[in-house]
């Protein structure tokens, strides 16, 4: 899909495109990096006097808010040319490119923050899951409509929360970056939310497809209200958000449309985890070597 | 008084008047806000623009026609310089260029609104460019490019597009 192919399409080309050039061969830094593949494992880099344990944490920060849209925008691409009605292809179609976007804007500055020379398309195309940290909700497959608007709910409702934090962050980028995305996450939470109430408050069809959607992916809300010391660090340098904080505000909002809906929340049980450390579904490496296949085949290429 | 250099960056600006937005080419770039600013120093010309949405595939073709016509009038080197703050909106849109979208057949953005979740189905209605009924209903909230809906007119029985407000 061109969509992704566009990732980064208008930043800088050459050296940085070039796979030889971010697969850690140490041109890029001449700090003395071994030239592993482990290299491309943030947590698994040792910190060293020039990257304080600041940046990294940064930088991992970064992976974590983008990942999440990237890996979102690409399940809602493949709903392209196979939404239910034209109108729902176009919407989701049309949801896919903000978050693809936005999760360019974000690989950027997290490539810029990590200062090895790896741009946006590097880091979406050439990190394999196990370096992936999204959460896994949103890896998980689409399935039917009603399960790619509740998960697209689920998530839009803490986007939102998320973005509004993130326009005061200390790091002016980010917070330029939030202000944009925000705009945009609105649009996105109120078309989604519509649909949950049009689903749950439908055909006793639509209602017992949106329930099972709801039943199977409410565990894995869980992990969007988790931290752990990135996050706490980041908080702590006046750039992140504190996950934790926000879940009364998206009750509220869940259990608003919800009810509307006719839709009843489930017991809390439980609840997988790990998507921020690298532990993913089998899913998202499927997902993930469909995405990168074109720009493995020919790496560095442009048009 | 007028500094050389501040001449020098009104009348590039003027120049960048020529270039439109591909998917809307009755607004230039300048109209539609994607122009922020354009910095002269020396020979360097930086243009600053912003995107209208995050994945806008349009801001690729706009970027490149404000290299390409710059350099028609005899400004080579210019470079485009990206920012995303302040975040664009609608609202810096005048009430000419809203009249230029109206007569093109694209209804104008109203305000920002707060917001809530009320859906845009239930909101205002939108006025059709075309017979000016209000009897108008959205078909989809999303369109053929990430700034616009579709809407119905059951005036004039046409379809016709509403430009976001965000």
């Amino acid at each position: 899909m061109s969509r992704e192919s566009g990732i980064g399409n208008r930043g800088s080309k050459g050296k940085a495109n070039d796979p030889s050039a971010t697969l850690g061969t140490g041109a890029e830094t001449g700090t003395g990096n071994s030239g592993s593949a482990d290299d491309w494992v943030p947590g698994a880099r040792p910190a060293t006097a020039t990257s304080g344990i600041a940046e990294n944490a940064f930088f991992e920060y970064l992976l974590r808010l983008a990942d999440d849209r990237l890996v979102l925008g690409h399940r809602l691409s493949e709903w392209c040319g196979h939404a239910p009605i034209l109108e729902e292809d176009i919407a989701l179609a049309n949801i896919a490119l903000d978050l693809i976007g936005q999760a360019s804007m974000l690989l950027k500055l997290a490539g810029e923050t990590e200062g090895k020379g790896r741009d946006e398309d590097a880091l979406a195309y050439f990190r394999d899951a196990i370096e992936f940290r999204n959460v896994q909700l949103v890896e998980l497959p689409n399935g039917d409509f009603a399960v790619t608007i509740v998960r697209q709910f689920l998530f839009d409702a803490w986007d939102v929360l998320v973005l509004e934090r993130l326009t005061g962050a200390s790091n002016q980028a980010l917070a330029g970056i939030a202000a944009k995305a925000l705009k945009e996450a609105k649009y996105h939470l109120r078309h989604t939310a519509e649909w949950v109430r049009m689903l749950g408050d439908g055909t006793p069809e639509s209602h017992a497809r949106a329930q099972r959607a709801l039943d199977d992916l409410w565990p894995y809300a869980a992990e969007l209200f988790l931290a752990d010391a990135v996050d706490a660090e980041a908080v702590a340098s006046g750039s992140g958000v504190d996950f934790g904080s926000l879940r009364p505000q998206w009750q509220r909002t869940v259990d608003q449309v919800l009810g509307e809906a006719t839709l009843t929340i489930p017991k809390e049980g439980f609840a997988p985890r790990g998507g921020r450390t690298g532990r993913h579904t089998e899913h998202l490496g499927r997902m993930l070597a469909d995405m990168q296949s074109l720009a493995r085949a020919h790496p560095g290429a442009t048009w | 008084m007028v500094s050389v250099a501040d001449s020098r960056r009104q009348e590039i600006l003027a120049w960048l008047d020529e270039v439109k937005d591909p998917e809307v080419p009755v607004l230039s770039i300048r109209e539609l806000g994607v122009l922020r600013d354009v910095e002269v120093s020396g020979n360097e010309v930086v243009v600053v623009m912003t995107p209208t949405y995050s994945g806008c595939p349009a801001m690729h073709a706009m970027e490149a026609d404000v290299v390409t016509t710059l350099a028609r009038h005899g400004v080579p080197n210019a470079r485009v310089k990206t920012v995303y703050s302040p975040a664009w909106t609608t609202d810096w849109m005048s009430d000419a260029a809203k009249a230029k979208l109206a007569a093109y057949g694209i209804a104008p953005p109203g305000r920002v609104e707060s917001d809530d979740l009320v859906p845009l189905r239930r909101r205002a209605p939108v006025e059709c460019p075309y017979c000016h009924s209000v009897n108008t209903i959205v078909r989809s909230e999303f369109g053929s490019t990430a700034c616009k809906a579709i809407l119905f007119c059951n005036g004039c029985r046409q379809p016709f597009e509403l430009f976001k407000a965000i």
